[in-house]
């Protein structure tokens, strides 16, 4: 056994044993996959390909809507569910919540594929500062318009099917869920990042124009990076709506600078463009966040804003840029040390 | 020998600048052509509106019969018509190998076989199109810490890994070591023969151009001043005119 | 569906509909023209596009809030229609002063890092401010109500009150004197000069650092005044900042960098635009209406630009 899968392995059994050795933090670990989730496919487009968004909690909240009017639609009308004035008490089963669960995740997930690959080839004609605006403005949209569609509940947003599992055994199968699609994703991107794909998307990221020039298919690998991380970001959406049980368009699904902003703080925290990096910087920032979110309360928005000024103007590396200056070795940079001669 | 590039009639000019003026040429399917001129004759500018940086402002311009003058640069690139940049592009954070891997044809890739690692054939061509150029001993180094001269040789060896069609070289030899400079005429002509690749070589080094083209076009002030053999051109009043009185 | 056809069909059943929705349009959108003026200032001279940039204007407007409410110089006399309108040179004033020491803490620090830097830090500090804005000063929206007559045209159909038409009329001799300064002062020379090329404005001799400081605490101050002048009509909340900041991203890639009339044409008819789209499907689509105008004039430059054979960048 290498030093790498022991270290892989020990890893996915710390994670399995987690609830159950830590009972009382498993909400918080739970939030911590979501974190590294969001992180990871931020970096998918931000860190390796360079495009910088600042709207991929669109997906988070889409998936969030489309998993919920699966779940809830499969066996009831949507419109009359969420009817705020309604008298009538839906009853749902434990086997139609477990089909709506295991067809409304994926399927929200295919969903925000296709989504991003019907505008990916939009928003990827912008580069630079407008795609982040573009993109920005594309969840605060969403969220603005969802907020007037009465049939997904409008302003109130939608409850979800009660759970038919006692809530302890519902966080753990929640913690599962979460924990079960990061390391998928983990894999998913140790494997993509060595293809030859994610050498395209690198270099779109380190010259797009060169890119062109040499005939690669800018267009459609921009997309289907985007259209793969939306998948993800899609499903992580879709656990979440379940996880909350009752949630609303602004605050919670299309929370542009709530998670939509942690997102990239995260990646900047542990290292842009590193498979590590996201999964270092979302533990960091989360464990930090935790516990001192208490000590500044009221003011930990501000806190917020202020963390995110001092990380991109100090610290914009990350930890993993950090050492990536200090330790080139590690990373198998070599620099020529006799001087350059032709 | 058939026309591979047809340009008939192609103007450009930014803001009051005439860089090309109702230009046709011609650049013929397996040969070298030349294309010479004094400092800012529009040179560079010709070969960006064939490989669509620009929009043309009239005219036509065919690639294997193909009208390309209002297509992208990606699209044409596909087309397997490539170019070097005057100024190198490289990626400069990764190192040799890398920039030859991701300058795999990519046209030639299905989205499938994009899901696929490099083998270990792409990695023994890139190897040996890097010691073609003489590059072997720097393979691991970061593109970044190459001189000049070596961002060249690079670029051409990237260009190469791609198996183009037709490749067009923006001044292939400024900043290569004079000494070198016979070698690597040798290398393109090789590249010609060898990998059958059309060369379209923009070149201030007389020498080096009258060696190599079958058919060299001399601008001046944008304007066509003449074309033929490299013996024609060399004897040619007005381009030794165009070269002494410049500007 | 229905209520958006009886919408439409209202507009053209009663032509001077339209003519009011316009009117309201421009007025609101004079405002935008000035947070837009703002932003293309300091993209240009140093290429920072600011995400705050509408925080600065709520601030602004607060901050003539905070005058009014305060009743100070309510105390000494003055009544509150007055005090609202010292409160523009206030807000003038107080935001040139709060951009002077975030351009000192923050600004100067990205300036030569790449876009997305600048873009973030930017976003980082509209979150901050917001959110110090909504513990001073709550949550809800806030208007100074002041007792300015309406004037009535045709019938009753077209209401303008007057302290519209004063707001419009300070936003006006703002831009008139903004323009001036940029023309005749030595300062305003300087901006265009670095604006055009900073390397060789600093070679000429001129501090660049001091214009950029400057530059920047005019946009805030500009912001702020337009600020001062909405709170007097309009409502100002904590959170209102982001739509302001995406309604000058949009006068701004509708009109390109350093073209005033055309800023001015675009802050006019986005103005109007909303008023339309908040006519015809209703008040609640306002935010909503603002921010799809943004992705509407991205997608129009992009096709623009395609047919340049470019991106958009
Ligand atoms: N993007 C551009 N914008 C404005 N003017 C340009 C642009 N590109 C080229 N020009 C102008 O067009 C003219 C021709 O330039 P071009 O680069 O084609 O010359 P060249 O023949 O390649 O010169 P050199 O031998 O120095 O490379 C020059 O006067 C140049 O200033
Ligand atoms: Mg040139």
């Amino acid at each position: 056994m290498t030093k790498n899968t022991l270290l892989y392995a020990v890893l996915v059994a710390a994670t399995v044993a987690a609830p159950f050795l830590f009972p009382s933090y498993t909400a918080f670990l739970a939030t911590l996959w979501l974190f590294i989730i969001v992180a990871l496919t931020w970096d998918m487009t931000g860190g390796q390909m360079g495009y910088n968004s600042l709207g991929n909690i669109f997906f988070y909240g889409t998936g969030m809507y489309t998993g919920a009017v699966i779940a809830i639609g499969l066996y009831f009308p949507v419109g009359e569910w969420t009817d705020a004035s309604r008298s009538e008490v839906f009853s749902v089963t434990a086997s139609q919540y477990y089909t709506g669960m295991i067809i409304g995740i994926p399927g929200a997930g295919l969903f925000c594929g296709l989504c991003a690959f019907i505008i990916g080839p939009l928003f990827f004609g912008l580069r630079g500062p407008y795609f982040a605006i573009g993109t920005l403005g594309l969840a605060i949209a969403a969220g603005e318009i969802v907020s007037n569609i009465e049939w997904l509940g409008g302003g109130q947003g939608i409850s979800m099917p009660h759970s038919p599992l006692h809530p302890d055994f519902e966080k753990v199968l929640i913690y599962f869920l979460y924990a079960g699609l990061g390391v998928v994703l983990f894999g998913f991107l140790r494997w993509f990042y060595s293809t030859r794909f994610g050498a395209a998307i690198n270099a779109i990221r380190d010259d797009e124009e060169k890119a062109e020039a040499m005939g690669i298919h800018t267009l459609r690998y921009k997309t289907i990076t985007w259209a793969i991380s939306a998948v993800f970001v899609g499903m992580a959406g879709a656990i979440s709506a379940f996880q909350l049980i009752h949630f609303e368009p602004l605050e919670t699904a299309y929370q542009t600078i709530n998670l939509g902003i942690f997102m990239v703080v995260c990646v900047l925290l542990g290292g842009k463009g590193t498979l590590w990096g996201p999964v270092i910087g979302a533990v960091l920032f989360h464990v930090f966040k935790e516990v001192t979110w208490n000590y500044i309360l009221g003011g930990q928005w501000v806190a917020l804003g202020l963390l995110i000024v001092i990380i991109v103007v100090f610290f914009q590396d990350g930890l993993m840029g950090y050492l990536k200056h200090v330790r080139p070795g590690w990373f198998g940079i070599k620099v020529d040390t006799k001087g350059a001669t032709s | 020998m058939s026309a591979i590039i047809d340009v008939s009639g192609v103007s450009k000019s930014f803001g009051g600048v005439k860089a090309n003026t109702d230009i046709s040429m011609t650049v013929e399917e397996g040969g070298i052509t030349g294309l010479i001129g004094p400092n800012g004759s529009g040179k560079t500018t010709l070969f960006n509106s064939i490989v669509g940086y620009h929009p043309v402002d009239g005219g036509s311009i065919r690639f294997e019969g193909q009208e390309i003058s209002k297509m992208l640069v990606p699209e044409i690139a596909r087309l397997g018509l490539l170019r070097t940049f005057q100024q190198t592009r490289i990626y400069g954070e990764m190192n040799c190998v890398e920039n030859m891997l991701i300058s795999l044809p990519h046209r030639k890739l299905s989205i499938w076989d994009a899901f696929r690692r490099n083998t270990s054939e792409d990695r023994e061509r890139a190897e040996h199109l890097l010691d073609f150029v003489g590059l072997f001993e720097k393979r691991w180094l970061q593109a970044s810490s190459l001189s000049f001269g070596q961002q060249k040789l690079l670029e051409f060896a990237m260009a190469l890994m791609n198996e183009p069609t037709v490749l067009l070289l923006d001044e292939p030899t400024a900043g290569i070591n004079p000494t070198l400079i016979n070698g690597l005429i040798d290398r393109l002509r090789r590249a010609n023969t060898e990998f059958s690749i059309t060369l379209f070589i923009i070149e201030h080094n007389m020498r080096v151009i009258m060696n190599m083209a079958d058919t060299i076009y001399c601008l001046a002030h944008g304007q066509m001043l003449a074309s033929g053999k490299p013996e024609e051109i060399q004897d040619d009043q007005r381009v030794i005119d165009a070269y002494l009185g410049a500007h | 569906m229905d209520q958006i056809l009886f919408n439409i069909g209202l507009l053209i059943e009663y032509p001077m509909v339209n003519l009011k929705i316009v009117i309201d349009g421009v007025m609101i959108g004079a405002l935008f023209a000035l947070a837009a003026y703002g932003l293309a200032l300091v993209w240009g001279v140093m290429n920072v596009k600011n995400l705050a940039q509408g925080d600065f204007v709520i601030a602004g407007g607060y901050t003539s809030w905070f005058l009014v409410k305060t009743g100070w110089l309510q105390s000494i006399g003055i009544s509150s229609n007055i005090v609202a309108l010292i409160g523009v040179p206030v807000a003038f004033g107080v935001m040139a002063a709060i951009g002077w020491v975030i351009y000192k803490l923050i600004i100067t620090r990205v300036i030569e890092r790449d876009l997305f830097t600048s873009l973030l830090a930017t976003f980082g500090l509209a979150i901050m401010m917001a959110q110090i804005m909504n513990l001073l000063f709550g949550s809800d929206t806030q208007s100074l109500k002041l007792d300015y007559e309406t004037l009535y045209f045709a019938d009753g159909l077209i209401d303008v009150p007057i302290a519209k038409l004063i707001g419009v009329c300070m936003a006006a001799g703002l831009a008139l004197a903004v323009i001036l300064f940029m023309k005749n002062s030595r300062m305003g020379q300087a901006i265009r000069a670095t604006s055009q090329d900073s390397r060789a404005a600093r070679v000429m001799g001129i501090d660049t650092e001091k214009v950029y400081a400057f530059t920047f605490s005019l946009n805030a101050a500009i912001c702020g005044a337009a600020g001062a002048i909405i709170v007097m009509v309009w409502l100002i909340q904590p959170f209102y900042g982001i739509t302001y900041s995406v309604r000058a991203f949009v006068v701004v890639t509708a009109a390109g960098l350093g073209n005033l009339p055309g800023v001015i044409a675009a802050g006019l008819g986005i103005g109007a635009a909303e008023q339309y789209g908040g006519h015809i499907f209703g008040i609640g689509y306002q935010q909503a209406i603002a921010v799809t105008l943004l992705l509407i004039v991205l997608f129009f430059r992009l096709l623009q630009q395609r047919r340049k054979r470019q991106a958009l960048n």
